[in-house]
């Protein structure tokens, strides 16, 4: 099939970038990303520097690719890494639109390619259980209700992929936060820091830049995961109460 | 060959199911207040490498770690599925060390070294504990305590899982307890950074080299101890289930200084995977192995078949597994399913638009169990394969086809997980391991984490115990050698000034590892391949294209960097396979064949490693380290 | 681009603070519109409850207090509310200081994505409203303490009523998606709840909105009137 691609290029961070139009031939059995790499392939083959684009595993769950296809993240399909997605998803003599994720926490490094490392902070300052190694007791000694197992477990299965920010109009991360608050405040383990980590990570975000969350439901809506915005709600109730716990502590 | 020149692999003396415990309480220690004094640098962050640079940061030591990815999160253990075995018996159904150690060793075809795999055995039930305290959420029964299941033919239940996504779980929670780490400052995180060189200054590693990927510049990390964790190598066949990243350049570069290369002909080929289906396919995707609990394997009766696969009638069908293996069926282990399939693919019977797989059939089941059943169990899977191939696998019988998935192989190490380089340390799936010629299912996750929970903070402190006060620096004659071959290296890659870009080639030589030293090989494909390789590197060298310069992100020239090492690499697999004049696990030498197209060992001539030792540029001698069983005799396999 | 946190020292306290103001306006325009629909049962009625209103608390309170009370807690809601969705909104641009070339929302509905429009346009109709119906004067014949006279002769307008729908429908709007929302601010999703938080929103959005235009359509339309003709 044929394919018109409108890409954004962009050399560096401070380069003001623009969209650049490319003819491609792809085979509908393809995925979106080995379409770029054909045309990459093309690209140096007459001299021209490739696309810069992130990807690793390829599969949907290391959450490294992330792009905007045609105004929305990972592109039209429900669940979807943009990795995963595939060229039957669109009809010969499409023009297709690819944007990296904008916000100002994930500042453009090239072409396509963000600077992720807000997440990382986000989760370094509290998304986890304090335990070091050999402290842990027997693993069976706390049982968990299945239903909290699956709850805690739907909300772990977020890759940090980004979309949410991407797609949300206020360039809010409170999807990804409220999934790392959630998955860990809802187990009995992760409950002794339960209400510090919900005031750490809600505030690291906010000074990471990130906006605010106005229940657009953007996020939910692209998120590969499926990650629900119940866990922002979650997220919500756990920070004001840890606040007014706190302010009944003063 | 030579015995001389591999250091003794440690093992220390005892009743096996002693030897850690014994072990351990005899190794040094460093006193608490000491360990801030020393620097450890851990090159990856999978499984192996952010559990032990978690550990080592607990434990107080100063930790930098480096990955190629923009996060920690995002190594390639986050792409398991299957699950993690550990011998917790919980299901009472007679599990326990012992056997889980006999049925790794014996997975591995008696390739292994049996103290290690013992002393796996023995640490996994602390990974589960560990893993759960971290809010790991496997899977659990109504009680709210633990599931498990068996997986890969095991006849005990003993693989803990988290749904299809288990590696990614456990990989969160080794991130998490890095992140931990590092907003304590204990551990400084390098992530998009590549190591390009490993320092080496009198037989002993001191430190690397990196470029950092967004700007390309080059940095030198001094330590005193050097920790690789970065993963496998099976990338050499480019289309693999690996991601795009995963390489063999750290342990190639180490390899290089004279760290051996062990058994780098042990690869294992995967029988549950989607079949390429067009030019640039990129890489190709596990679809998870207890498919094959309900899928039935067949192809057509007759060549050239072009009926779809509902229209063949049954008496046209050839469920071949089922047919040779009675009593194990379509359950047949990993390498046997492997090579079925390839025997029938070459004899033209394979099916798809490329003819390149077989079918995997779930009409049956969904008959007898219902499609409800069958959705609750593998819709996942189905939805997946849906996504990739455009095809409805209720519908039509899935196709499949082996891909290279892991390798067994890596650099040696000695009991401690240090190589003959002393301070450096090899962890995970870069080490040549525990897992002999053939990897069982649900343990590649588990001696990831048994290394760095649990294996190399206590082996890496025993060896830091004898270098306290040694001040560690960069500006040494050895880093400057070694930033200024690097940087070299990187200028030649980009002045070859060829036509073609470095994907091309890396297909080029994909293809003849594949298809000499992939399912099956034998000595006249193997000699041939070597030559092979040696041309398509040649043409490498002479005629490669890469836009750009190092001074930048450029990804074509990260990738070949990578597939430069390939190339080498790609030689030396060939060579030890064909030294290796015998079929085990995962290395099938057609020469050495049952009747019945079994692996036959020659446990006489080859229950040995071979280490290699890098002479010069295409020139290695093999070091070999007897492996010696005491507790268990070395049987053939059979699964009729 | 690094933030201290501000005002209310996070956004999620502030859209917190926006959820509880949001219930107190949303308090005050149920009564409001329910006392407006006397208007059906006549001058009186009406009349009556103009009256109520100031005299509301007594004899605790001296006329008017009860009714400054409220006052003075609308106004201060009103205060907090604007003020949190300005600063929100400018937190907001800032997260995305380039947009991109081309978005397309996937949930996202028109309630939500004009809330700023909706809520500012509330704002500048209740300081008309006020000038009109409580002060009079931006009425044409304004009479204190007859309301059933100021809202007829007003209504008769059909631009001024034009401007009343509007502004009530724009109500509707907002009320549609913030009633929803403020749920999720709060933090109330679980699946007892989750599952009447639309319809709640959307039958007091609907509800009120009608409520609202019926007074402006039933003079309009001649429905109620005068009695004296003019
Ligand atoms: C699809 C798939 C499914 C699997 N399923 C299972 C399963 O169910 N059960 C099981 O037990 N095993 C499974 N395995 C195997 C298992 O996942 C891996 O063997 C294991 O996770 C490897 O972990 P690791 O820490 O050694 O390496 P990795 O997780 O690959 O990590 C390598 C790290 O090294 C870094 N790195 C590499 N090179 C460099 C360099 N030059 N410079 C800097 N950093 C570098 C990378 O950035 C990365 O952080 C599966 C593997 C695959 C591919
Ligand atoms: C068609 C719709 C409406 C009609 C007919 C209407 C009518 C009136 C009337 C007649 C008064 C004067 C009452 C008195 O002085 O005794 C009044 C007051 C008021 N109205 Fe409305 N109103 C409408 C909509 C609204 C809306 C939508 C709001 C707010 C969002 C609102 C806010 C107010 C306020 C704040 C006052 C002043 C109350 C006070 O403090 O005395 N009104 N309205
Ligand atoms: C009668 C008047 C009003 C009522 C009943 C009302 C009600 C609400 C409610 C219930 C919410 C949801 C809060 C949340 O999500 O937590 C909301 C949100 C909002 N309101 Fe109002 N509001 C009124 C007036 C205003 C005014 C005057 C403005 C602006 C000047 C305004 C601007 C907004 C904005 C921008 C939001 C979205 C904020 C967000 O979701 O983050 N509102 N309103
Ligand atoms: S919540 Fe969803 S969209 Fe956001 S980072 Fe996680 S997986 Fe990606
Ligand atoms: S799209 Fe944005 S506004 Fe909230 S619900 Fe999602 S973060
Ligand atoms: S490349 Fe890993 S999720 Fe897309």
């Amino acid at each position: 099939m044929k394919i018109t691609l409108e890409v954004w290029r962009q050399d560096g961070p401070r380069d003001a970038g623009r969209m650049v139009r490319y003819q491609t031939e792809v085979s509908e059995d393809a995925s979106f990303l080995e379409m770029l790499d054909a045309l990459n392939e093309r690209l140096e083959t007459e001299g021209d520097r490739p696309i810069a684009f992130d990807h690793d595993c390829r599969e949907g769950i290391c959450g490294t690719c992330g792009l905007m296809i045609n105004g929305v993240a990972h592109g039209p399909r429900d669940r979807t890494t943009a990795c995963q997605l595939h060229m039957r998803e669109f009809t010969d003599g499409d023009t297709i639109r690819v944007e990296p994720w904008r916000a100002a926490a994930f500042p453009v490094i090239r072409d396509l390619v963000v600077d992720r490392s807000a997440f990382d902070r986000i989760i370094q300052s509290g998304g986890y259980i304090s335990v070091s190694t050999g402290a842990a007791p027997e693993a069976n000694l706390t049982p968990v209700a299945k239903p909290v197992a699956d709850a805690a477990f739907d909300a772990a299965t977020c890759i940090g992929c980004g979309a949410c920010v991407a797609q949300c109009p206020n360039g809010a991360a409170q999807l990804f936060t409220a999934a790392k608050v959630s998955h860990l405040g809802l187990l009995p383990q992760g409950q002794t820091e339960r209400w510090d980590r919900a005031v750490a990570m809600v505030e690291t975000m906010e000074a990471e830049g990130f906006g605010s969350c106005t229940n657009h439901r953007e996020c939910e809506a692209v998120c590969p995961k499926g990650i629900s915005i119940d866990w922002i709600a979650r997220m919500n109730r756990d920070y004001l109460s840890a606040r007014l716990r706190r302010a009944g502590r003063r | 060959m030579s015995l001389d020149g591999l250091p003794p692999a440690q093992v220390p003396g005892g009743p096996l199911a002693d030897k850690w415990t014994d072990h351990r309480d005899h190794l040094r220690l460093v006193a608490p207040n000491n360990r801030r004094k020393f620097q450890v640098i851990v090159v990856g962050s999978g499984l192996a490498g952010a559990s032990c640079a978690a550990s080592l940061g607990e434990a107080g030591y100063n930790v930098q770690c480096f990955c190629y990815q923009d996060s920690p999160r995002r190594a390639h253990s986050i792409a398991a599925q299957g699950g993690i075995n550990a011998a917790k018996n919980y299901r009472n159904d007679g599990d326990s060390v012992f056997r889980l150690f006999y049925d790794t060793i014996k997975g591995g075809d008696f390739r292994s070294r049996e103290a290690n795999v013992h002393r796996l055995a023995e640490v996994s039930v602390e990974i589960i504990d560990q893993a759960v305290a971290q809010g790991v959420p496997f899977a659990r029964e109504y009680g709210g305590l633990l599931d498990n299941r068996s997986f890969g033919g095991a006849q005990v239940a003993r693989t803990f899982y988290a749904r299809g996504q288990t590696g990614q779980q456990l990989l969160l929670g080794a991130y998490q307890a890095l992140a931990r780490q590092i907003s304590a400052g204990t551990v400084t995180m390098f992530p998009r950074s590549e190591m390009l060189e490993l320092v080496v200054e009198d037989g002993r590693a001191v430190g690397i080299i990196v470029r950092n990927l967004i700007t390309g510049e080059w940095s030198r990390h001094a330590g005193h101890a050097v920790v690789l964790a970065t993963g496998g190598y099976v990338n050499v066949y480019y289309l693999s289930t690996n991601a795009k990243g995963c390489n063999v350049t750290a342990i190639w570069r180490a390899h290089r200084r004279g760290a051996f290369f062990a058994n780098p002909c042990y690869t294992q080929i995967h029988p549950t995977c989607i079949p390429a289906s067009e030019e640039f396919q990129a890489k190709l995707t596990l679809m998870s192995e207890s498919l094959r609990n309900d899928g039935r394997i067949w192809v057509p009766r007759s060549e050239g078949e072009t009926r779809r696969a509902r229209d063949i009638p049954e008496g046209e069908r050839d469920y071949y597994l089922e047919r040779k293996y009675p009593s194990f069926g379509n359950l047949v282990p990993r390498d046997v399913a492997s090579r079925n399939a390839k025997a029938v693919v070459d004899e033209g019977r394979g099916v798809g638009p490329l003819a390149n797989g077989v079918y995997l059939d779930f009409a049956d089941a969904i008959e007898r169990q219902g499609r409800d059943r069958i959705e609750e169990k593998y819709g996942n899977l189905f939805e997946m394969y849906e996504r990739i191939t455009g095809e409805n696998p209720y519908q039509a019988p899935m196709r499949i086809f082996p891909a290279p998935h892991y390798s067994m192989g890596g650099l040696w190490v000695d009991y401690n997980l240090m190589s003959n380089l002393e301070g450096l340390f090899v962890i995970g799936e870069a080490n040549f391991s525990d897992h002999g010629a053939n990897r069982l299912g649900a343990s590649a996750l588990m001696q990831g984490l048994a290394d760095g929970y649990f294996v190399a903070p206590y082996t890496i402190a025993n060896y830091l115990a004898g270098h306290l006060g040694e001040a560690v620096a960069v500006d040494s004659a050895a880093f400057d050698a070694a930033e200024s071959e690097t940087r070299e290296r990187v200028e030649r890659l980009l002045a070859v000034g060829g036509t073609r870009p470095v994907d091309v080639f890396h297909r080029k030589l994909g293809k003849v590892v594949w298809d000499e030293c992939g399912m099956t090989r034998n000595a006249v494909g193997l000699e041939r391949a070597i030559g092979v390789i040696r041309e398509v590197r040649d043409e490498f060298w002479s005629d490669l294209k890469v836009v750009g310069s190092g001074a930048e992100l450029n990804s074509s020239l990260e990738r070949a960097g990578r597939v430069a090492d390939f190339f080498e690499l790609a030689e030396l697999m060939c060579l030890d396979a064909l030294r290796r004049d015998e079929s085990c696990g995962g290395h099938f030498r057609e020469e050495h064949q049952t009747e019945e197209g079994e692996a036959r060992r020659n446990d006489e001539e080859f229950t040995h490693v071979s280490a290699w030792e890098m002479e010069g540029p295409g020139d290695w001698v093999e070091h070999r380290e007897p492996l010696e069983f005491t507790a268990v005799v070395p049987t053939q396999r059979s699964y009729k | 681009m690094k933030r201290a946190p501000t005002l209310f020292q996070s956004t999620l306290l502030m859209k917190a603070v926006m959820a509880i103001t949001g219930i107190i306006l949303f308090g005050f325009v149920l009564s409001h519109m329910t006392g407006n629909l006397k208007i059906f049962l006549g001058p009186e009625a009406i009349n009556h409850y103009g009256e109520w209103l100031r005299v509301m608390g007594d004899p605790l309170f001296p006329r008017t207090t009860a009714l400054w009370g409220l006052r003075i807690a609308l106004l201060l809601s009103v205060v907090l509310h604007t003020a949190a969705a300005i600063q929100l909104t400018l937190i907001n641009r800032r997260a995305r200081p380039r947009g991109y070339e081309l978005r397309r929302p996937v949930e996202m509905d028109y309630a939500s994505r004009t809330m700023r429009w909706s809520g500012f346009l509330i704002l500048f109709y209740v300081i008309y409203h006020l000038m009109h119906l409580t002060w009079g004067n931006a009425h044409t014949d304004f009479i204190p303490g007859d309301v059933y006279h100021n809202l007829v002769v007003a209504f008769r307008q059909w631009p001024v009523a034009l401007v009343y729908i509007v502004a009530n429908v724009a109500l509707g709007f907002h009320l549609y998606h913030g009633l929803w929302s403020m749920f999720q601010s709060l933090g109330i999703a679980q699946p007892a709840v989750k599952s009447w938080r639309r319809p709640f929103a959307a039958i007091f959005a609907v509800g009120i909105t009608l409520g609202y235009i019926a007074v402006p359509i039933a003079v309009l339309s001649g429905v109620v009137g005068l009695e004296g003709g003019t």
